[in-house]
């Protein structure tokens, strides 16, 4: 089969050889990392391919669907429309960071207990949100809840479950405020 | 070790937390963008701007300058090895990438292999292609018309028409309508609706060139079939071949079929040597993906003046989009679209079915159902609630009046189906007790006198799950079982593999249970995998709700295999004859001595330290689950909807679901499953569309048009069961997945059209938005049907 192609470099993992890069530095789950990146490279892509975070997903390209979420400074953000060089300096908390010390947080434990996901793909951010309105509000009602979490699609669950566990998950934290993931 | 054991931890009906969330819940699934290999090569795809245009030209000379582009792929490059088009499942052809033509916007032009993700991105931007414009085709009965563009050229027939399908009597059905007493007609139109996975389509192909080991981790329902046709299409020895299908972020019937991108990396991969990854965005993901539905009905229910219904004649036209590339079994176009008479007696039917091309993408794959299901149920369901309006008796009066009763079961169906077993009246009533449907009926009466729209709707479907017994069911000639292994080692752990793939559906788990209980072992010393074509033994995949009905049969008829061999081995340590032992109460007892008894785990050590001589050792067994019939899970929902007058939204006040899907084998599951169904339900009722304008521009072409539901919108479901099982299934069950996606659209346009009533409507078109409604309530009394 004729392909037009050229010799194959060795490949890099994210940006090209001779785009101009910059060296940030982010404190992810705690551990400081230093990479060079390209400008315009989106933070969910620096997460996942240069840390190797792979539990923050990508589930559109509108930032409608939330899948991206992390915490950017305590704040939940959707990492596909925050570049990884707006992270230089600042903390970052993704789904890896919810377990702490091998504990759960009260957030997953209450997902899987009141079944609040199934294929799971959305999970991560579902969670991500759940962290962080739970910290401000730790006794979220049912609307305040769907409302918290309009920003993340679910495709599996028709949200019940979700919402049960996000409920759970403050009424667990309520319990054990010393608990993992008590915090965004 | 012998011990009284009335459960088993884990076995059936028993809420257990789900075995496959630790790894979701910690960020540590491994779905298909995941995994990185070393070496690994990146593809993007460019796409046309165009609905319908001649290539003139594609210079590729820019991409390849971009740094990081190693190569760029065209129509031209494929069609000198014969790939420029491939098989699609219904054996009609598809376009991996154009040589001339394009038919729909969006489509795959060329595909750009670079060494990073953002790379292949600039490189699919920077290929150049000239476009010819032709006349475009978006509306299928305009396709048919004497002189419109022939869209496939490529076929003999020179024609948009692709096939007609009919079943039924035709003659008898005629002579019952000559002779009715009433007969009601109405034009429905089911739109082009989208799965929208939350994770989209992808893959990572390798070609060791070495050993020839071809390895593909793609986002597909069905590995095994996946690797069958990879293995007929390329000349690919199949023992090279290896399919593994990760964790599945979704999946609804948007991963059964080939896209052109998983060719495309294969192809890639094989020329450079190199594993490519390709993953298709969201925006391509709902532009050039196999959709659903887009069905223009027509359907009319002849009956007696009392309401009981005589006859069914429905006449339909499917727009399939440039090709035919649903996933149906091969001897049904149109799926399973004759289960249309429903949960009633109808004594004659005749469905007829066409099929046009369209400049659109691929058509006709599910959403979330069982083949063409919910186009049969929304219309049968919807035709009810008209007879009901024209014989001005309540609708749920005309359902239970017409009902199959329970007695009746196993039903042949006019149109050749035999349900294996039901009771749709205690369905509809236990809805109706849960919602007080008599107290909601008195509310709308003040609500009306003031004015306010308020209305109640009911769907009481079946459904027809399962595929399938093998001398009707098959994909491209590939019969429709399914299939367990199951293995038990010395210290009484089980590992078991399955022909399904699970993507969201818990098999993990469910699985488990079921082997628990056939073989008194906790589900928690279970281990279940699927996926990897290696490892897996052959099946059709996960899809159409046939995992349980299948595969699930399967484990039943594999652990009752292994306990046969086992009671060998039980009698051989108990020093009695096998004759003498049963299985009972989760373990192998003396009849008549029930204390004495060996567990199955004191079998599984002594099938391999201690068995019998003369027999094999080991314990495990192979099961191809060939299913006699398929399952007809039902139920009754009952949707009460209140009406902004002002603006035309509906808000769904209350949505209770009385599902039977047979025997249950995890409540918790099974309820999930629910919800998930409902919400899919509620989206193309009230939500989500795909449409084209006249010159093939998609409308609902990203998360910005196309309104997937969020939490605010989706209303809190209320469930609850009846449970009748099926007959034929080991253990009574029929599969749950998909019921509530099928049964949730008619009850939520049958409550907007009753709310409606004042206005003279019988009919609106799903999905009923604000626009629509508002249209109705400040024009006076049009006649939308």
């Amino acid at each position: 089969m004729a392909v037009s192609a050229r010799p194959i470099a060795p490949a890099a993992s994210l940006s090209t050889r001779s785009a101009p890069v910059v060296r940030i530095q982010v404190t992810v789950n705690g551990s400081p990392i230093s990479a060079e990146v390209e400008p315009r490279t989106l933070l969910v892509h620096f997460l996942r391919e240069v840390v190797g975070l792979t539990g923050t997903h990508i589930g559109c390209d509108t930032s409608h669907c939330g899948a991206c979420t992390v915490h950017l400074d305590g704040k939940p953000v959707k990492s596909c429309t925050v570049l990884a060089v707006q992270a230089n300096g600042r903390q970052v908390r993704t789904v890896e960071g919810l377990e702490v010390d091998g504990k759960l947080s009260a957030v997953q434990e209450a997902f899987v207990e009141a079944h609040g996901l199934q294929c799971g793909f959305c999970t991560p951010g579902m969670m991500m949100t759940a962290t962080a309105l739970l910290a401000r509000n730790p006794n979220p009602t049912e609307p305040e809840v769907r409302d918290a979490i309009r920003g993340n699609l679910c495709r599996c669950t028709g949200y019940v479950n979700i919402v049960k566990a996000i409920q759970l998950a403050g009424k667990k934290m309520q319990a054990n405020p010393t608990g993992p993931g008590g915090s965004p | 070790m012998s011990a009284e054991a009335p459960h088993v931890k884990g076995g059936l009906g028993q809420s257990i937390l789900r075995k496959e969330d630790a790894r979701f819940i910690r960020g540590k699934g491994n779905y298909v963008d995941d995994i990185k290999l070393p070496g690994m090569l990146y593809l993007d795809i460019t796409r046309s701007p165009y609905a319908h245009a001649k290539i003139t030209a594609i210079r590729t000379e820019k991409a390849l300058k971009v740094p990081g582009v190693l190569a760029v792929i065209t129509g031209k490059d494929l069609a000198a090895a014969n790939l420029a088009w491939m098989p699609t499942l219904m054996s009609d052809k598809q376009m991996v990438l154009p040589t001339d033509t394009v038919m729909y916007q969006a489509q795959e032009v060329a595909a750009v292999v670079a060494d990073s993700r953002y790379a292949a991105a600039d490189g699919a931007a920077a290929v150049e292609v000239d476009y010819e414009p032709l006349p475009v085709v978006t509306n299928p009965f305009k396709a048919l018309e004497p002189g419109a563009p022939v869209i496939r050229t490529d076929r003999k027939e020179q024609s948009n028409h692709i096939w007609h399908w009919e079943t039924g009597d035709k003659a008898g059905t005629e002579e019952a309508f000559r002779s009715a007493e009433v007969v009601v007609g109405q034009d429905l139109y089911i739109p082009r609706i989208h799965v929208s996975s939350m994770e989209t389509c992808g893959c990572i192909a390798h070609m060791d060139s070495v050993s020839g080991r071809f390895t593909i981790y793609m986002t597909t329902q069905a590995p095994h079939a996946i690797r069958t046709v990879y293995a007929l299409v390329t000349g690919l020895p199949e023992q090279n071949i290896r399919v593994v299908s990760p964790d599945i972020g979704g999946g609804f019937g948007g991963k059964v079929p080939v896209y052109p991108g998983y060719v495309l990396a294969s192809v890639a991969s094989i020329k450079t040597g190199h594993p490519v990854k390709w993953v298709e965005d969201r925006s391509e993901n709902l532009q050039a993906d196999s959709f659903a539905r887009d069905y223009h009905i027509h359907a009319e229910v002849a009956a007696r003046k009392d309401g009981t219904v005589t006859a069914l004649k429905v006449k339909t036209l499917a727009d399939h989009g440039y090709t035919d590339a649903a996933a149906n079994p091969s001897k049904f176009p149109a799926g399973l679209f004759h289960i249309i008479t429903g949960s009633y007696p109808f004594a004659k039917a005749f469905v007829e079915v066409d099929a046009a091309y369209t400049n659109k993408p691929p058509g006709g794959i599910a959403y979330r159902c069982s083949f063409r299901v919910t186009e049969a149920v929304y219309t049968i369901e919807r035709m009810m609630d008209i007879l009901a309006h024209r014989l001005k008796v309540d609708p749920a009066e005309l359902r239970l009046k017409n009902f199959i009763p329970p007695d009746a079961f196993p039903y042949k169906s006019a149109l050749g189906w035999t349900y294996d077993s039901g009771n749709y009246a205690g369905a509809l009533k236990k809805a109706m007790e849960i919602i007080d449907y008599a107290g909601l009926r008195r509310e709308q009466a003040e609500k009306r006198r003031r004015g306010e729209l308020m209305g109640i709707g009911i769907s009481s479907f079946t459904e027809i799950v399962g595929a399938g017994p093998s001398h009707t069911f098959d994909i491209l000639g590939l019969k429709m079982f399914d299939s367990a292994e199951v293995r038990i080692h010395p210290t009484g752990k089980v590992i078991a593999r399955f022909g399904t793939k699970s993507q969201g559906q818990g098999h993990e788990t469910t699985y488990a249970q079921i082997l628990a209980e056939e073989l008194g072992i906790p589900a928690d010393d279970i281990r279940v995998e699927e996926g990897d074509t290696d490892t897996a033994p052959y099946g059709l995949g996960t899809y159409a709700s046939r995992s349980t009905p299948t595969a699930g049969a399967a484990a039943s008829m594999a652990a009752r295999k292994i306990r046969e061999k086992a009671k060998k081995i039980a009698a051989h340590l108990l020093e009695v004859s096998p004759d003498d032992i049963e299985w009972k109460d989760y373990a192998f007892r003396v009849k008549g001595v029930p204390t004495k008894s060996k567990t199955m785990q004191d079998v599984a050590f002594a099938a391999y330290t201690n068995h019998p001589q003369g027999t094999e050792a080991g314990l495990e067994a192979v099961d191809y689950y060939d299913p006699p019939n398929m399952t007809y899970p039902f139920g009754s929902y009952i949707c009460v909807v209140d009406i902004d007058k002002e603006t035309g939204q509906v808000k769904v006040r209350r949505f209770v679901a009385v599902d039977d899907c047979g025997t249950i084998i995890n409540p918790m599951i099974v309820d999930g499953q629910i919800h998930g169904g409902l919400t899919m339900g509620f989206a193309p009722a009230l939500l989500e569309e795909i449409q084209y304008d006249e010159n093939g521009n998609i409308h609902g072409g990203s998360f910005m048009e196309y309104l997937v539901p969020t939490a605010v919108e989706t209303p809190h479901w209320e469930t609850a069961k009846t449970v009748t099982p099926s007959p034929h299934h080991p253990i009574g069950a029929k599969g749950v997945g998909e019921s509530a996606t099928v049964g949730a659209p008619p009850a939520i346009a049958n409550a907007v059209v009753d709310a409606l009533q004042p206005y003279g409507v019988e009919h609106i078109d799903i999905p009923i938005h604000p626009w629509k409604v508002w249209q109705i309530i400040h024009a006076g009394a049009p006649k939308t049907g």
